[in-house]
């Protein structure tokens, strides 16, 4: 089919054993590819009950419609895995470089499974693969490995994806990092398991041409969407408005999460405000590979004693670095995101562990003993940069304590620290102060990794108003998410950037997929491989235990501590009868039980009939439950 | 019509705005090789670290150094154009160009055996209207003489010195950071 990449890789690191399969075309019209194809992958070769960072999980990377075409925004990579956080499917994607790079070498997915006697990386290069030592790159950035790399095979156009020093020390929220410093988002744990199986890097140089099926079409199509992309100002504007835009909403909704969900509001805002950050610290907007929209801004800081500092920037960087952590110096945020990439860990997660760290330092749950001797008050940016340093290195009972995850650090800790620990099935919560945002609430809690704005975008409805009153979860919601989440599945599989989702309707994505492969596809098909790919995630989850009604859960603080700050958000909290309502109202629209199992009759309608026995024993499992 | 050689125009990427994105070399590679490659691009990209990017091709030299160096006389530069020619049978793709080349413009192609280089788009439907430069979302192309190039950078200069306030409290864009 034209346009996909038709080779799976293999790879046994274990064994040493490297052998290719071709992608039958069944699947990829079932699953896309990208995310769609993963999860596909992690059901056929993981098995259940096994730890995530069991040898036989698989970390399964996969490639996309347009990677590796014209298309706009279309040029990432999506890695699958099961996630030391959730235990559930992980998923991330990023648009880099590497993604077409590894699809002009033939692959539209690499599965890796075991794990190698030392650290070593895996050196695609185009049919020929290898596994090779990466001692030398112990402890290193993926910026520094692939500089060493580039040196090694003495070509500077092989692209990398790789692990920092967190990945290799098991930290739970490690990420991959790939082309020096674009991040798979939202893929905290993925690190952690390419580091288990002593992984440090892929390395990959692919020659061959990518083709689609009406070249001219094709061309005239993306020329369209980037100019009607220009009209929406999502393209070629100052990505620092794109960047520090949603910020100043959040501030304005007091859904601007505050000293770890202690406020609403910050009062730092105009120190990390728009146009102060324009003029002195953006020096260039960056984008993806072959992508013009520029979500990222390149920042560096000019005086003080992080001068020079360069950092590439986006808003979790500033929320989570920022006002969660009570820090509204710009300029160590700058140093923050800059050290956090290198050590190759989630930004998101770490802004939320160190901000309990704080909460509970504050409290005095943890002594200043205890926390190596660092004054851990909120706002003090050197205790954020000396936390930062001993989550990456896996230094110190605290800095080990929380490289396992705010989830498993609050039980580690005991008493009352669970109460502080924000997360969503054990993924970190990101800054967004859901009590101000109820619908967005509700989109979290069923979100299939925990976090919403990747899979369903729950709080655009919130933030961008449209008619949704965000007070309250509203009756249809349900539906609407289930909708969104099936178009942010497709969005993943066709590995379409979803910096702005509300951008590419359900027609863009059938025009692209005709434009690129020829074949004509009804909106309502695409809407069905969504579904599918939504049931066979919930699917795995329930296997694994996590698919049950008690995971769709929010933090104690969403759901126990009203907002105290004084602002006529004043007392909203979600409280439990209207999230349970709102998760009866999406289970219906999904064509689940109320236990949150999806139906065997559901399953016949997305095609996944032969997978009846997981909800048939599910539903047994929890009419045992309530029977006992 | 022979053009003076102050009037031919090449494809320039101005550095600041040039973020390395490579949409040209896939735009390159569409019009000119009808796939989707870089390794077929007539225009290359390095990103070199965050800040520093830039986008080269084909300058068109005054007596060009690659054709002078090419032991089979394979290489001729179009008089009024500047357009470097290869001869298809006359190239043998030992490279010995592609070294004397200061910019690194000319490249060996992955199925041809032989080397190319930037035609101004004058081999496609689009005659003489490069496209990487129509589809640049920066804007950081530009087709244009080196006289243009000398009057921009005058005129900004001038600017700079007429309005000194204007940047002062930027960093200046000299500076680099060894990082990403």
């Amino acid at each position: 089919m034209s346009a996909y990449a038709g080779k799976v890789l293999h790879v046994n690191l274990t064994s040493g054993q490297i052998r290719t399969e071709m992608l039958d075309e069944r699947t990829v019209n079932l699953y896309l590819g990208g995310v769609g194809l993963g999860v596909n992958l992690l059901m056929e070769y993981s098995k259940p009950d096994r730890d995530a960072f069991d040898p036989d999980n698989p970390l399964i990377y996969c490639t996309g419609l347009l990677s590796g075409t014209l298309g706009s925004s279309g040029h990432g990579y999506a890695v699958v895995s099961k996630s030391p956080l959730t235990g559930g499917v992980c998923e991330g994607q990023v648009q880099s470089f590497f993604g077409s790079e590894l699809k002009r070498a033939g692959y539209a997915a690499v599965v890796v499974k075991g794990k190698a006697s030392e650290l070593s990386y895996l050196w695609i290069d185009d049919d020929q693969v290898q596994i090779r030592s990466a001692q030398c790159f112990s402890g290193d950035s993926v910026r520094v490995v692939e500089q060493k790399l580039c040196d090694e095979l003495d070509d500077f156009s092989v692209r990398v994806s790789g692990i920092g020093e967190a990945g290799e020390k098991l930290c739970r929220f490690a990420t991959i990092v790939s082309d020096k410093c674009h991040v798979v988002s939202r893929g905290a744990g993925l690190g952690a398991v390419m580091g288990s199986k002593n992984l440090k890097a892929i390395v990959v140089r692919g020659t061959h041409d990518v083709n689609v099926a009406n070249l001219g079409s094709f061309a005239c199509f993306v020329k369209a969407l980037y100019e009607r992309d220009g009209a929406l100002g999502i393209s070629n504007s100052s990505s620092s408005s794109l960047l520090f835009r949603r910020l100043l909403e959040l501030n304005s909704l007091s859904a601007l999460a505050t000293r770890n969900w202690g406020n609403s509001v910050f009062e730092g805002i105009k120190k990390l405000g728009d146009d102060y950050l324009t003029d002195r610290f953006v020096k260039k907007a960056v984008g993806c590979g072959a992508c013009g929209v520029n979500c990222n801004s390149a920042v560096m800081v000019s005086a003080g004693s992080f001068k020079n500092e360069v950092a590439l920037l986006n808003s979790d960087c500033v929320l989570s670095l920022g006002s969660l952590c009570g820090v509204d110096s710009f300029d160590a945020i700058v140093k923050a995101a800059s050290l956090v990439n290198d050590y190759g860990m989630d930004v998101v997660s770490v802004g939320v562990v160190v901000a309990f760290a704080m909460d509970l330092y504050e409290r005095g749950v943890i002594t200043r003993e205890q926390a190596g001797g660092v004054d851990l008050r909120f706002g003090n940016v050197d205790a954020l940069l000396d936390l930062i340093c001993k989550i990456g290195k896996g230094d110190g009972w605290l800095g080990k304590i929380l490289a396992e995850g705010v989830a498993k650090a609050a039980d580690a800790i005991g008493g009352e620290a669970v109460k502080y620990a924000c997360h969503v099935k054990g993924l970190e919560l990101p800054g967004y102060d859901l009590r101000a945002l109820k619908n967005a609430a509700l989109g979290f809690s069923v979100a299939f990794n925990g976090d919403a704005r990747m899979r369903n975008g729950a709080e655009l409805l919130d933030i961008a108003g449209g008619g949704v009153d965000r007070c309250k979860i509203e009756s249809d919601m349900g539906s609407r998410l289930v909708e969104e989440s099936q178009r942010y599945n497709v969005l993943d599989s066709l590995l379409i950037c979803k910096l702005n989702p509300q951008v590419y309707t359900w027609k863009d994505l059938a025009d692209y997929y005709l434009h690129v492969t020829g074949i004509e596809v009804a909106e309502e098909d695409l809407k069905l491989v969504g579904k599918r790919i939504e049931t066979l995630v919930r699917l795995f989850n329930i296997l694994e235990g996590k698919g049950i009604r008690d995971y769709d859960d929010l933090p104690y603080k969403i759901k126990f501590c009203p907002i105290s700050d004084d602002v006529k958000e004043k007392g909203m909290v979600i409280t439990d009868d209207e999230l349970q309502l709102g998760i009866d109202s999406y289970y219906a629209a999904s064509g689940w039980t109320a236990d949150g199992i999806p139906t065997v009759d559901c399953l016949k309608q997305v095609g996944l009939g032969h997978l009846a026995y997981i909800s048939e024993n599910a539903i047994k499992a929890a009419q045992n439950r309530e029977e006992s | 019509m022979v053009e003076r050689y102050q009037d031919r125009k090449f494809v320039v990427s101005n550095q600041e705005k040039c973020n390395g994105c490579g949409l040209c070399e896939y735009v390159c590679s569409m019009v000119n090789e009808k796939t989707f490659n870089p390794n077929k691009s007539r225009i290359r990209v390095t990103r070199l670290n965050l800040l520093t990017n830039v986008a080269v091709s084909c300058r068109k030299c005054v007596d060009p150094l690659c054709v002078a160096s090419c032991p089979k006389n394979a290489l001729s530069q179009e008089e009024n154009t500047g357009i470097i020619r290869v001869n298809e049978h006359a190239c043998t793709a030992c490279g010995w160009c592609i070294g004397a080349c200061s910019f690194g413009a000319l490249n060996l192609h992955p199925d041809k055996k032989i080397v190319y280089v930037c035609n101004s788009c004058t081999d496609t439907d689009h005659k003489g209207d490069p496209q990487c430069v129509q589809w640049c979302p920066e804007k950081a192309l530009q087709y244009v003489t080196a006289e243009t190039l000398a009057q921009k950078a005058r005129q900004k200069l001038v600017a700079q010195l007429l309005e000194p306030s204007e940047n002062s409290e930027k960093p200046s864009d000299t500076q680099q950071s060894s990082q990403c």
